[in-house]
Protein backbone atom coordinates (compact mmCIF):
# COMPACT_ATOMS: atom_id res chain seq x y z
CA UNK A 1 0.00 0.00 0.00
CA UNK A 2 3.03 2.27 -0.12
CA UNK A 3 1.98 2.71 -3.71
CA UNK A 4 -1.08 4.73 -2.64
CA UNK A 5 0.94 6.92 -0.32
CA UNK A 6 3.28 7.89 -3.12
CA UNK A 7 0.51 8.65 -5.62
CA UNK A 8 -1.79 11.31 -4.24
CA UNK A 9 -4.14 11.26 -7.22
CA UNK A 10 -4.72 7.54 -6.86
CA UNK A 11 -5.27 7.88 -3.12
CA UNK A 12 -7.82 10.66 -3.55
CA UNK A 13 -9.55 8.61 -6.27
CA UNK A 14 -9.71 5.52 -4.11
CA UNK A 15 -11.05 7.50 -1.15
CA UNK A 16 -13.68 9.08 -3.41
CA UNK A 17 -14.78 5.69 -4.72
CA UNK A 18 -14.94 4.14 -1.26
CA UNK A 19 -17.10 7.01 -0.01
CA UNK A 20 -19.28 6.81 -3.12
CA UNK A 21 -19.83 3.08 -2.70
CA UNK A 22 -20.56 3.63 1.00
CA UNK A 23 -23.12 6.33 0.18
CA UNK A 24 -24.70 4.13 -2.49
CA UNK A 25 -25.00 1.18 -0.09
CA UNK A 26 -26.39 3.40 2.67
CA UNK A 27 -28.78 5.23 0.31
CA UNK A 28 -31.90 4.44 2.39
CA UNK A 29 -30.21 5.97 5.45
CA UNK A 30 -28.36 8.95 4.02
CA UNK A 31 -30.69 10.25 1.34
CA UNK A 32 -32.89 13.07 2.69
CA UNK A 33 -36.00 11.99 0.74
CA UNK A 34 -37.30 8.82 -0.88
CA UNK A 35 -36.03 8.79 -4.49
CA UNK A 36 -39.50 8.63 -6.04
CA UNK A 37 -41.27 10.92 -3.59
CA UNK A 38 -43.02 13.51 -5.74
CA UNK A 39 -44.04 17.00 -4.76
CA UNK A 40 -45.87 18.48 -7.73
CA UNK A 41 -46.12 21.83 -5.99
CA UNK A 42 -42.32 22.14 -6.04
CA UNK A 43 -41.12 21.05 -9.50
CA UNK A 44 -37.81 22.13 -11.09
CA UNK A 45 -36.92 24.19 -8.03
CA UNK A 46 -33.46 25.68 -7.70
CA UNK A 47 -31.20 24.63 -4.84
CA UNK A 48 -32.56 25.50 -1.40
CA UNK A 49 -32.18 24.46 2.23
CA UNK A 50 -34.98 21.91 1.82
CA UNK A 51 -33.60 20.57 -1.47
CA UNK A 52 -29.82 21.03 -1.56
CA UNK A 53 -29.59 20.33 -5.30
CA UNK A 54 -33.12 21.40 -6.24
CA UNK A 55 -35.90 19.22 -7.61
CA UNK A 56 -36.69 17.58 -10.95
CA UNK A 57 -39.74 17.96 -13.20
CA UNK A 58 -41.86 15.82 -10.87
CA UNK A 59 -40.72 17.60 -7.74
CA UNK A 60 -38.42 14.79 -6.67
CA UNK A 61 -35.38 15.71 -4.61
CA UNK A 62 -32.33 15.76 -6.91
CA UNK A 63 -29.80 14.96 -4.18
CA UNK A 64 -31.78 11.87 -3.12
CA UNK A 65 -32.07 10.70 -6.71
CA UNK A 66 -28.37 11.31 -7.19
CA UNK A 67 -27.60 9.08 -4.19
CA UNK A 68 -30.01 6.35 -5.32
CA UNK A 69 -28.79 6.80 -8.88
CA UNK A 70 -25.26 5.99 -7.71
CA UNK A 71 -26.62 2.54 -6.84
CA UNK A 72 -27.96 1.80 -10.33
CA UNK A 73 -25.01 3.40 -12.08
CA UNK A 74 -22.37 1.57 -10.04
CA UNK A 75 -24.30 -1.71 -10.13
CA UNK A 76 -24.60 -1.36 -13.91
CA UNK A 77 -20.89 -0.65 -14.39
CA UNK A 78 -19.82 -3.54 -12.20
CA UNK A 79 -22.26 -5.92 -13.92
CA UNK A 80 -21.03 -4.93 -17.38
CA UNK A 81 -17.37 -5.34 -16.45
CA UNK A 82 -18.09 -8.65 -14.70
CA UNK A 83 -19.68 -9.96 -17.90
CA UNK A 84 -16.74 -8.68 -19.94
CA UNK A 85 -14.35 -10.53 -17.60
CA UNK A 86 -16.39 -13.74 -17.63
CA UNK A 87 -16.37 -13.78 -21.43
CA UNK A 88 -13.06 -12.12 -22.22
CA UNK A 89 -10.69 -13.95 -19.86
CA UNK A 90 -11.59 -17.56 -20.81
CA UNK A 91 -11.71 -16.64 -24.50
CA UNK A 92 -8.31 -14.96 -24.28
CA UNK A 93 -6.84 -17.98 -22.48
CA UNK A 94 -8.31 -20.32 -25.10
CA UNK A 95 -6.78 -18.24 -27.90
CA UNK A 96 -3.39 -18.25 -26.24
CA UNK A 97 -3.32 -21.92 -25.28
CA UNK A 98 -5.67 -23.63 -27.71
CA UNK A 99 -3.31 -23.97 -30.65
CA UNK A 100 -2.88 -22.19 -33.95
CA UNK A 101 -6.38 -22.54 -35.38
CA UNK A 102 -8.18 -21.62 -32.19
CA UNK A 103 -5.95 -18.56 -32.02
CA UNK A 104 -6.64 -17.52 -35.62
CA UNK A 105 -10.37 -18.03 -35.27
CA UNK A 106 -10.63 -16.17 -31.98
CA UNK A 107 -8.28 -13.37 -33.04
CA UNK A 108 -10.25 -12.64 -36.21
CA UNK A 109 -13.49 -12.66 -34.21
CA UNK A 110 -11.93 -10.19 -31.77
CA UNK A 111 -10.79 -7.98 -34.67
CA UNK A 112 -14.27 -8.10 -36.16
CA UNK A 113 -15.97 -7.26 -32.85
CA UNK A 114 -13.59 -4.36 -32.33
CA UNK A 115 -14.60 -2.99 -35.74
CA UNK A 116 -18.03 -2.25 -34.34
CA UNK A 117 -18.16 1.04 -32.47
CA UNK A 118 -18.74 -0.27 -28.93
CA UNK A 119 -21.66 1.95 -28.00
CA UNK A 120 -23.37 1.30 -31.33
CA UNK A 121 -23.15 -2.44 -30.91
CA UNK A 122 -24.35 -2.13 -27.31
CA UNK A 123 -27.33 -0.04 -28.43
CA UNK A 124 -28.08 -2.54 -31.19
CA UNK A 125 -27.81 -5.57 -28.90
CA UNK A 126 -29.98 -3.87 -26.27
CA UNK A 127 -32.57 -3.15 -28.96
CA UNK A 128 -32.60 -6.81 -29.91
CA UNK A 129 -32.55 -8.20 -26.34
CA UNK A 130 -35.14 -5.70 -25.15
CA UNK A 131 -34.61 -2.50 -23.18
CA UNK A 132 -33.73 -2.52 -19.49
CA UNK A 133 -30.70 -1.92 -17.33
CA UNK A 134 -29.62 -5.57 -17.07
CA UNK A 135 -29.97 -6.25 -20.81
CA UNK A 136 -28.19 -3.00 -21.57
CA UNK A 137 -25.27 -3.91 -19.35
CA UNK A 138 -25.09 -7.44 -20.78
CA UNK A 139 -24.75 -5.75 -24.16
CA UNK A 140 -22.04 -3.40 -22.88
CA UNK A 141 -20.24 -6.33 -21.27
CA UNK A 142 -20.29 -8.25 -24.55
CA UNK A 143 -18.91 -5.28 -26.47
CA UNK A 144 -16.14 -4.75 -23.88
CA UNK A 145 -15.10 -8.42 -23.74
CA UNK A 146 -12.92 -8.45 -26.90
CA UNK A 147 -10.58 -5.86 -25.36
CA UNK A 148 -9.98 -8.12 -22.37
CA UNK A 149 -9.73 -11.22 -24.54
CA UNK A 150 -7.04 -9.56 -26.66
CA UNK A 151 -5.10 -8.52 -23.56
CA UNK A 152 -5.30 -11.96 -21.91
CA UNK A 153 -4.33 -13.62 -25.19
CA UNK A 154 -1.17 -11.58 -25.57
CA UNK A 155 -0.21 -12.16 -21.92
CA UNK A 156 -0.89 -15.87 -22.33
CA UNK A 157 1.36 -16.06 -25.38
CA UNK A 158 4.15 -14.62 -23.25
CA UNK A 159 3.34 -16.76 -20.22
CA UNK A 160 3.05 -20.11 -21.93
CA UNK A 161 6.73 -20.05 -22.89
CA UNK A 162 7.87 -19.62 -19.28
CA UNK A 163 10.00 -22.29 -17.71
CA UNK A 164 7.55 -23.03 -14.90
CA UNK A 165 4.82 -23.67 -17.47
CA UNK A 166 7.08 -26.16 -19.26
CA UNK A 167 7.80 -27.73 -15.90
CA UNK A 168 4.09 -28.09 -15.16
CA UNK A 169 3.64 -29.70 -18.54
CA UNK A 170 6.39 -32.18 -17.78
CA UNK A 171 4.59 -33.07 -14.56
CA UNK A 172 1.54 -33.87 -16.68
CA UNK A 173 -0.60 -31.07 -15.31
CA UNK A 174 -3.90 -30.83 -17.18
CA UNK A 175 -4.26 -27.99 -19.70
CA UNK A 176 -7.00 -26.47 -17.53
CA UNK A 177 -4.73 -26.55 -14.49
CA UNK A 178 -1.89 -24.99 -16.46
CA UNK A 179 -4.21 -22.26 -17.71
CA UNK A 180 -5.70 -21.44 -14.32
CA UNK A 181 -2.78 -22.04 -11.97
CA UNK A 182 0.25 -21.09 -14.02
CA UNK A 183 -0.71 -18.79 -16.88
CA UNK A 184 -3.67 -16.81 -15.60
CA UNK A 185 -2.07 -15.44 -12.40
CA UNK A 186 0.62 -13.76 -14.49
CA UNK A 187 -1.92 -12.32 -16.88
CA UNK A 188 -3.97 -10.83 -14.04
CA UNK A 189 -2.17 -7.59 -13.17
CA UNK A 190 -2.77 -5.91 -16.56
CA UNK A 191 -6.30 -7.32 -16.51
CA UNK A 192 -6.93 -5.59 -13.19
CA UNK A 193 -5.67 -2.31 -14.67
CA UNK A 194 -7.98 -2.80 -17.64
CA UNK A 195 -10.92 -3.57 -15.33
CA UNK A 196 -10.47 -0.23 -13.64
CA UNK A 197 -10.39 1.58 -17.00
CA UNK A 198 -13.37 -0.43 -18.26
CA UNK A 199 -15.39 0.53 -15.17
CA UNK A 200 -15.07 4.15 -16.29
CA UNK A 201 -16.13 3.16 -19.81
CA UNK A 202 -19.09 1.15 -18.49
CA UNK A 203 -20.22 4.07 -16.36
CA UNK A 204 -20.28 6.30 -19.44
CA UNK A 205 -22.05 3.56 -21.40
CA UNK A 206 -24.75 3.21 -18.72
CA UNK A 207 -25.28 6.95 -18.78
CA UNK A 208 -25.51 6.89 -22.59
CA UNK A 209 -27.92 3.94 -22.75
CA UNK A 210 -30.16 5.31 -20.01
CA UNK A 211 -30.05 8.72 -21.70
CA UNK A 212 -31.42 7.06 -24.84
CA UNK A 213 -34.13 5.34 -22.78
CA UNK A 214 -32.61 1.90 -23.33
CA UNK A 215 -31.20 1.38 -19.85
CA UNK A 216 -32.86 2.11 -16.54
CA UNK A 217 -36.64 2.45 -16.83
CA UNK A 218 -38.69 5.06 -14.94
CA UNK A 219 -39.14 5.71 -12.11
CA UNK A 220 -35.77 4.16 -11.14
CA UNK A 221 -33.02 6.76 -10.82
CA UNK A 222 -29.67 6.44 -12.54
CA UNK A 223 -27.27 9.19 -13.49
CA UNK A 224 -27.96 8.68 -17.18
CA UNK A 225 -31.71 8.70 -16.67
CA UNK A 226 -31.41 11.91 -14.64
CA UNK A 227 -29.46 13.50 -17.49
CA UNK A 228 -32.20 12.48 -19.92
CA UNK A 229 -34.88 14.19 -17.79
CA UNK A 230 -32.73 17.25 -17.28
CA UNK A 231 -32.26 17.41 -21.07
CA UNK A 232 -36.02 17.68 -21.58
CA UNK A 233 -36.26 20.65 -19.23
CA UNK A 234 -32.97 22.24 -20.19
CA UNK A 235 -34.51 25.57 -21.20
CA UNK A 236 -36.41 26.03 -17.91
CA UNK A 237 -34.02 24.48 -15.39
CA UNK A 238 -30.52 24.19 -16.88
CA UNK A 239 -29.00 23.68 -13.42
CA UNK A 240 -30.59 20.21 -13.16
CA UNK A 241 -28.14 18.70 -15.63
CA UNK A 242 -25.05 19.49 -13.54
CA UNK A 243 -25.33 17.12 -10.53
CA UNK A 244 -25.61 13.85 -12.51
CA UNK A 245 -23.07 15.02 -15.12
CA UNK A 246 -20.49 15.97 -12.51
CA UNK A 247 -21.13 12.67 -10.69
CA UNK A 248 -20.38 10.66 -13.85
CA UNK A 249 -17.34 12.81 -14.66
CA UNK A 250 -15.75 12.52 -11.21
CA UNK A 251 -16.44 8.80 -10.86
CA UNK A 252 -15.07 8.02 -14.33
CA UNK A 253 -11.99 10.15 -13.60
CA UNK A 254 -11.46 8.25 -10.35
CA UNK A 255 -11.64 4.83 -12.07
CA UNK A 256 -9.25 6.06 -14.78
CA UNK A 257 -6.78 7.57 -12.31
CA UNK A 258 -6.74 4.37 -10.28
CA UNK A 259 -6.20 2.26 -13.39
CA UNK A 260 -3.42 4.45 -14.69
CA UNK A 261 -1.71 4.56 -11.33
CA UNK A 262 -1.75 0.76 -11.14
CA UNK A 263 -0.46 0.58 -14.70
CA UNK A 264 2.55 2.75 -13.95
CA UNK A 265 3.17 0.63 -10.87
CA UNK A 266 3.32 -2.49 -13.05
CA UNK A 267 5.37 -0.88 -15.78
CA UNK A 268 8.22 1.04 -14.18
CA UNK A 269 9.32 2.28 -17.61
CA UNK A 270 6.12 4.26 -17.94
CA UNK A 271 6.43 5.79 -14.48
CA UNK A 272 7.14 9.47 -14.61
CA UNK B 1 13.70 1.32 -55.57
CA UNK B 2 11.78 -1.61 -57.01
CA UNK B 3 12.73 -3.83 -54.08
CA UNK B 4 11.16 -1.56 -51.51
CA UNK B 5 8.08 -1.10 -53.66
CA UNK B 6 7.46 -4.79 -53.91
CA UNK B 7 7.74 -5.13 -50.12
CA UNK B 8 5.15 -2.41 -49.84
CA UNK B 9 2.85 -4.04 -52.35
CA UNK B 10 3.19 -7.36 -50.59
CA UNK B 11 2.37 -5.68 -47.29
CA UNK B 12 -0.74 -4.07 -48.73
CA UNK B 13 -1.85 -7.35 -50.22
CA UNK B 14 -1.39 -9.13 -46.87
CA UNK B 15 -3.31 -6.41 -45.14
CA UNK B 16 -6.17 -6.64 -47.64
CA UNK B 17 -6.28 -10.40 -47.20
CA UNK B 18 -6.39 -9.97 -43.43
CA UNK B 19 -9.42 -7.72 -43.74
CA UNK B 20 -11.41 -10.42 -45.53
CA UNK B 21 -11.91 -12.79 -42.56
CA UNK B 22 -12.67 -9.79 -40.33
CA UNK B 23 -15.33 -8.71 -42.80
CA UNK B 24 -16.80 -12.21 -42.96
CA UNK B 25 -16.94 -12.52 -39.17
CA UNK B 26 -18.47 -9.03 -38.96
CA UNK B 27 -21.26 -10.01 -41.35
CA UNK B 28 -21.87 -13.13 -39.29
CA UNK B 29 -22.10 -11.10 -36.08
CA UNK B 30 -24.61 -8.72 -37.67
CA UNK B 31 -26.59 -11.63 -39.06
CA UNK B 32 -26.57 -13.42 -35.71
CA UNK B 33 -27.87 -10.28 -33.93
CA UNK B 34 -31.39 -11.12 -35.07
CA UNK B 35 -31.16 -14.54 -33.49
CA UNK B 36 -30.58 -12.98 -30.08
CA UNK B 37 -34.27 -12.04 -30.06
CA UNK B 38 -36.25 -14.01 -27.57
CA UNK B 39 -38.51 -16.44 -29.46
CA UNK B 40 -39.28 -16.74 -33.16
CA UNK B 41 -37.43 -14.13 -35.26
CA UNK B 42 -40.27 -14.13 -37.79
CA UNK B 43 -42.73 -12.96 -35.14
CA UNK B 44 -40.21 -10.40 -33.92
CA UNK B 45 -39.75 -9.13 -37.48
CA UNK B 46 -43.46 -9.01 -38.21
CA UNK B 47 -44.15 -6.53 -35.43
CA UNK B 48 -47.50 -6.40 -33.70
CA UNK B 49 -50.43 -8.65 -34.69
CA UNK B 50 -48.99 -10.29 -37.82
CA UNK B 51 -51.18 -12.14 -40.32
CA UNK B 52 -50.13 -15.69 -41.27
CA UNK B 53 -49.52 -14.49 -44.85
CA UNK B 54 -47.23 -11.73 -43.62
CA UNK B 55 -45.32 -14.20 -41.45
CA UNK B 56 -44.88 -16.55 -44.41
CA UNK B 57 -43.59 -13.68 -46.52
CA UNK B 58 -41.05 -12.71 -43.86
CA UNK B 59 -39.95 -16.32 -43.41
CA UNK B 60 -39.33 -16.50 -47.12
CA UNK B 61 -37.44 -13.20 -47.42
CA UNK B 62 -35.12 -14.01 -44.52
CA UNK B 63 -35.03 -17.71 -45.37
CA UNK B 64 -36.16 -18.50 -41.83
CA UNK B 65 -37.50 -21.86 -43.03
CA UNK B 66 -33.95 -22.85 -44.00
CA UNK B 67 -31.16 -24.13 -41.75
CA UNK B 68 -29.07 -21.51 -39.95
CA UNK B 69 -26.18 -21.55 -42.43
CA UNK B 70 -28.58 -21.24 -45.35
CA UNK B 71 -30.15 -18.19 -43.72
CA UNK B 72 -26.70 -16.67 -43.33
CA UNK B 73 -25.93 -17.37 -46.98
CA UNK B 74 -29.13 -15.69 -48.03
CA UNK B 75 -28.42 -12.69 -45.81
CA UNK B 76 -24.92 -12.39 -47.31
CA UNK B 77 -26.30 -12.71 -50.84
CA UNK B 78 -28.85 -9.97 -50.18
CA UNK B 79 -26.27 -7.76 -48.44
CA UNK B 80 -23.89 -8.16 -51.38
CA UNK B 81 -26.72 -6.86 -53.56
CA UNK B 82 -27.18 -3.87 -51.25
CA UNK B 83 -30.40 -5.29 -49.86
CA UNK B 84 -30.54 -5.16 -46.07
CA UNK B 85 -34.31 -5.49 -45.88
CA UNK B 86 -36.91 -2.88 -45.09
CA UNK B 87 -37.38 -0.87 -41.94
CA UNK B 88 -40.28 -2.31 -39.94
CA UNK B 89 -41.11 1.19 -38.88
CA UNK B 90 -40.97 3.35 -42.01
CA UNK B 91 -41.19 0.61 -44.63
CA UNK B 92 -38.26 2.21 -46.48
CA UNK B 93 -35.40 0.02 -47.69
CA UNK B 94 -32.73 0.10 -44.97
CA UNK B 95 -29.98 0.86 -47.50
CA UNK B 96 -31.84 3.94 -48.77
CA UNK B 97 -32.15 5.32 -45.24
CA UNK B 98 -28.47 4.65 -44.51
CA UNK B 99 -27.25 6.30 -47.70
CA UNK B 100 -29.49 9.28 -47.01
CA UNK B 101 -28.52 9.72 -43.34
CA UNK B 102 -24.85 8.80 -43.35
CA UNK B 103 -23.55 12.18 -44.66
CA UNK B 104 -24.88 14.00 -41.55
CA UNK B 105 -23.00 11.61 -39.30
CA UNK B 106 -19.78 11.66 -41.33
CA UNK B 107 -19.78 15.47 -41.43
CA UNK B 108 -19.94 15.68 -37.63
CA UNK B 109 -17.26 13.01 -37.18
CA UNK B 110 -14.90 14.55 -39.76
CA UNK B 111 -15.38 18.01 -38.25
CA UNK B 112 -14.76 16.62 -34.76
CA UNK B 113 -11.59 14.82 -35.88
CA UNK B 114 -10.25 18.03 -37.46
CA UNK B 115 -11.02 20.01 -34.30
CA UNK B 116 -9.36 17.35 -32.15
CA UNK B 117 -6.22 17.44 -34.28
CA UNK B 118 -6.14 21.23 -34.55
CA UNK B 119 -6.32 21.65 -30.77
CA UNK B 120 -4.81 18.40 -29.53
CA UNK B 121 -1.61 18.33 -31.59
CA UNK B 122 -0.19 21.78 -30.66
CA UNK B 123 -1.12 21.33 -27.00
CA UNK B 124 0.31 17.82 -26.85
CA UNK B 125 3.58 18.94 -28.47
CA UNK B 126 3.84 22.01 -26.25
CA UNK B 127 3.25 19.93 -23.11
CA UNK B 128 5.94 17.42 -24.11
CA UNK B 129 8.40 20.20 -24.95
CA UNK B 130 8.00 21.72 -21.49
CA UNK B 131 7.53 18.61 -19.40
CA UNK B 132 6.59 19.43 -15.82
CA UNK B 133 5.73 23.07 -16.58
CA UNK B 134 2.44 24.71 -15.62
CA UNK B 135 1.30 24.26 -19.21
CA UNK B 136 2.10 20.55 -19.05
CA UNK B 137 0.12 20.17 -15.83
CA UNK B 138 -2.82 22.04 -17.38
CA UNK B 139 -2.76 19.91 -20.55
CA UNK B 140 -2.48 16.68 -18.55
CA UNK B 141 -5.40 17.63 -16.30
CA UNK B 142 -7.48 18.74 -19.28
CA UNK B 143 -6.90 15.43 -21.04
CA UNK B 144 -7.78 13.32 -18.00
CA UNK B 145 -11.03 15.29 -17.67
CA UNK B 146 -11.62 15.03 -21.42
CA UNK B 147 -11.44 11.24 -21.56
CA UNK B 148 -13.81 10.90 -18.60
CA UNK B 149 -16.40 13.55 -19.44
CA UNK B 150 -19.75 12.17 -20.59
CA UNK B 151 -19.64 13.75 -24.04
CA UNK B 152 -23.42 14.02 -24.36
CA UNK B 153 -23.54 15.89 -21.07
CA UNK B 154 -20.86 18.22 -22.42
CA UNK B 155 -23.09 18.54 -25.49
CA UNK B 156 -25.99 19.60 -23.26
CA UNK B 157 -23.83 22.25 -21.58
CA UNK B 158 -22.83 23.58 -25.01
CA UNK B 159 -26.47 23.75 -26.10
CA UNK B 160 -27.50 25.46 -22.90
CA UNK B 161 -24.80 28.14 -23.20
CA UNK B 162 -24.14 28.68 -26.90
CA UNK B 163 -27.54 27.88 -28.37
CA UNK B 164 -30.17 28.66 -25.73
CA UNK B 165 -28.49 31.56 -23.90
CA UNK B 166 -26.23 33.18 -26.51
CA UNK B 167 -28.00 32.00 -29.66
CA UNK B 168 -24.76 31.63 -31.62
CA UNK B 169 -25.60 28.20 -32.98
CA UNK B 170 -28.84 26.33 -33.62
CA UNK B 171 -29.78 24.07 -30.69
CA UNK B 172 -31.01 21.19 -32.81
CA UNK B 173 -31.33 19.96 -36.37
CA UNK B 174 -28.99 19.61 -39.31
CA UNK B 175 -28.77 20.96 -42.86
CA UNK B 176 -27.55 18.87 -45.81
CA UNK B 177 -24.02 19.95 -46.68
CA UNK B 178 -24.76 19.75 -50.42
CA UNK B 179 -27.55 22.31 -50.14
CA UNK B 180 -26.08 24.80 -47.70
CA UNK B 181 -22.45 24.15 -46.69
CA UNK B 182 -22.24 27.11 -44.31
CA UNK B 183 -25.49 26.24 -42.57
CA UNK B 184 -24.43 22.60 -42.38
CA UNK B 185 -21.14 23.51 -40.71
CA UNK B 186 -22.92 25.88 -38.34
CA UNK B 187 -25.30 23.17 -37.13
CA UNK B 188 -22.47 20.64 -36.97
CA UNK B 189 -20.24 22.88 -34.83
CA UNK B 190 -21.63 22.18 -31.35
CA UNK B 191 -21.99 18.41 -31.90
CA UNK B 192 -18.43 18.32 -33.21
CA UNK B 193 -17.07 20.23 -30.23
CA UNK B 194 -18.89 17.77 -27.96
CA UNK B 195 -17.27 14.81 -29.71
CA UNK B 196 -13.86 16.43 -29.74
CA UNK B 197 -13.91 16.59 -25.91
CA UNK B 198 -12.53 13.07 -25.74
CA UNK B 199 -10.90 13.33 -29.17
CA UNK B 200 -8.49 16.10 -28.33
CA UNK B 201 -7.92 14.65 -24.87
CA UNK B 202 -6.83 11.35 -26.38
CA UNK B 203 -4.57 13.04 -28.96
CA UNK B 204 -2.94 15.29 -26.36
CA UNK B 205 -2.36 12.39 -23.98
CA UNK B 206 -0.89 9.94 -26.44
CA UNK B 207 1.13 12.52 -28.35
CA UNK B 208 2.61 13.91 -25.16
CA UNK B 209 3.53 10.41 -23.98
CA UNK B 210 5.10 9.50 -27.34
CA UNK B 211 7.14 12.69 -27.56
CA UNK B 212 8.30 12.57 -23.95
CA UNK B 213 9.59 9.08 -24.70
CA UNK B 214 11.41 10.29 -27.83
CA UNK B 215 12.92 13.23 -25.98
CA UNK B 216 14.29 10.99 -23.23
CA UNK B 217 15.72 8.44 -25.68
CA UNK B 218 19.50 7.97 -25.92
CA UNK B 219 19.81 9.37 -29.44
CA UNK B 220 18.11 12.60 -28.45
CA UNK B 221 20.44 12.85 -25.47
CA UNK B 222 23.33 12.57 -27.91
CA UNK B 223 21.88 15.28 -30.10
CA UNK B 224 21.45 17.48 -27.07
CA UNK B 225 25.03 16.81 -26.03
CA UNK B 226 26.04 17.99 -29.49
CA UNK B 227 24.38 21.29 -28.65
CA UNK B 228 21.03 21.09 -30.42
CA UNK B 229 18.16 22.83 -28.65
CA UNK B 230 15.09 20.89 -27.53
CA UNK B 231 13.02 22.85 -29.99
CA UNK B 232 15.03 21.92 -33.06
CA UNK B 233 15.23 18.30 -31.94
CA UNK B 234 11.49 18.29 -31.57
CA UNK B 235 11.02 19.76 -35.04
CA UNK B 236 13.48 17.51 -36.82
CA UNK B 237 13.01 14.22 -35.00
CA UNK B 238 9.67 14.47 -33.28
CA UNK B 239 7.55 15.26 -36.32
CA UNK B 240 7.53 11.79 -37.75
CA UNK B 241 6.42 10.52 -34.36
CA UNK B 242 3.68 13.10 -34.34
CA UNK B 243 2.39 11.81 -37.66
CA UNK B 244 2.41 8.17 -36.63
CA UNK B 245 0.95 8.73 -33.19
CA UNK B 246 -1.81 10.96 -34.54
CA UNK B 247 -2.62 8.40 -37.20
CA UNK B 248 -2.95 5.63 -34.61
CA UNK B 249 -5.14 7.77 -32.39
CA UNK B 250 -7.29 8.83 -35.34
CA UNK B 251 -8.02 5.18 -36.10
CA UNK B 252 -9.17 4.67 -32.53
CA UNK B 253 -11.08 7.94 -32.40
CA UNK B 254 -12.88 7.42 -35.68
CA UNK B 255 -14.40 4.24 -34.28
CA UNK B 256 -15.29 5.84 -30.94
CA UNK B 257 -16.69 9.01 -32.48
CA UNK B 258 -18.89 7.09 -34.90
CA UNK B 259 -20.25 5.21 -31.90
CA UNK B 260 -20.69 8.36 -29.84
CA UNK B 261 -22.86 9.92 -32.55
CA UNK B 262 -25.59 7.52 -31.39
CA UNK B 263 -26.01 9.68 -28.29
CA UNK B 264 -24.80 13.05 -29.55
CA UNK B 265 -27.19 12.98 -32.49
CA UNK B 266 -30.00 12.37 -30.02
CA UNK B 267 -29.02 15.51 -28.09
CA UNK B 268 -28.98 17.66 -31.22
CA UNK B 269 -31.81 15.87 -33.07
CA UNK B 270 -29.49 15.23 -36.04
CA UNK B 271 -31.15 12.80 -38.48
CA UNK B 272 -27.93 10.80 -38.95
CA UNK B 273 -27.21 7.11 -38.75
CA UNK B 274 -26.66 7.31 -34.98
CA UNK B 275 -30.23 8.51 -34.50
CA UNK B 276 -31.39 5.72 -36.79
CA UNK B 277 -29.79 3.10 -34.55
CA UNK B 278 -31.07 4.66 -31.32
CA UNK B 279 -34.61 4.92 -32.69
CA UNK B 280 -34.47 1.45 -34.20
CA UNK B 281 -33.37 0.06 -30.82
CA UNK B 282 -36.31 1.73 -29.05
CA UNK B 283 -38.78 0.61 -31.78
CA UNK B 284 -37.35 -2.93 -32.07
CA UNK B 285 -36.83 -2.27 -35.78
CA UNK B 286 -34.51 -5.26 -36.32
CA UNK B 287 -33.60 -4.83 -40.00
CA UNK B 288 -32.69 -1.19 -39.34
CA UNK B 289 -30.56 -2.13 -36.31
CA UNK B 290 -28.75 -4.80 -38.34
CA UNK B 291 -28.26 -2.58 -41.37
CA UNK B 292 -27.02 0.49 -39.53
CA UNK B 293 -24.68 -1.46 -37.25
CA UNK B 294 -23.33 -3.28 -40.29
CA UNK B 295 -22.81 -0.04 -42.23
CA UNK B 296 -20.78 1.46 -39.38
CA UNK B 297 -18.66 -1.68 -39.05
CA UNK B 298 -17.96 -1.60 -42.80
CA UNK B 299 -16.87 2.03 -42.57
CA UNK B 300 -14.59 1.29 -39.61
CA UNK B 301 -13.00 -1.70 -41.37
CA UNK B 302 -12.39 0.44 -44.48
CA UNK B 303 -10.95 3.26 -42.37
CA UNK B 304 -8.61 0.88 -40.54
CA UNK B 305 -7.40 -0.43 -43.87
CA UNK B 306 -6.75 3.09 -45.13
CA UNK B 307 -4.84 3.93 -41.95
CA UNK B 308 -2.67 0.83 -42.30
CA UNK B 309 -1.86 1.88 -45.84
CA UNK B 310 -0.90 5.35 -44.64
CA UNK B 311 1.32 3.75 -42.00
CA UNK B 312 3.42 2.06 -44.63
CA UNK B 313 3.89 5.45 -46.26
CA UNK B 314 4.74 7.29 -43.05
CA UNK B 315 6.80 4.78 -41.14
CA UNK B 316 9.78 3.28 -42.98
CA UNK B 317 10.15 0.69 -40.22
CA UNK B 318 6.87 -0.94 -41.24
CA UNK B 319 8.23 -1.90 -44.65
CA UNK B 320 11.48 -3.25 -43.33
Amino acid sequence: MTWLRSDRRAMVSLAFLVILIGVALLAPVVSPYAPNEQDLSATLEPASAAHLLGTDDLGRDTLSRLIWGARSSLYASILAVLIAVLIGVPVGLAAGLGGKWADIGISRTIDALLSFPAITLAVGVTGVLGVGLTNGMIAVGITFSPQLARLVRSRTLVGRGELYVDAARVYNASPLRIALRHVLPNAMPPVIVQISLLLAGALLAEAALSFLGLGVQPPTASWGAMLARAYNYMDVAPAQMYPPGVAVLLTAMAFNALGESMRSLLDPMARR
Amino acid sequence: MPDKLSTRVRLLRDRLLQAVPVLVVATFIVFALLHLTPGDPAIALAGEAPTPAHLAEIRQFYGLDQPFIGQYGLWLWNAAHADLGRSMFSGEPVVTTIVHDLPYTLLVVAYALLLSIAIGVPLGVAAAAREGSALDVAVTSLSSAGVAVPYFWFAMILVSIFALQLGWFPATGAVPFSQDPVGALRSATLPSIALSSFGMAEIMRQLRAALVEVLSSPYVRTLRAKGLSSRSILWKHGLRNVGITVLTVIGLLFNRMLGATVVVEAVFAIPGIGSDIAQAAVNKDYPMIQGAVFALALIVIAANLLIDILYTVLDPRVTR
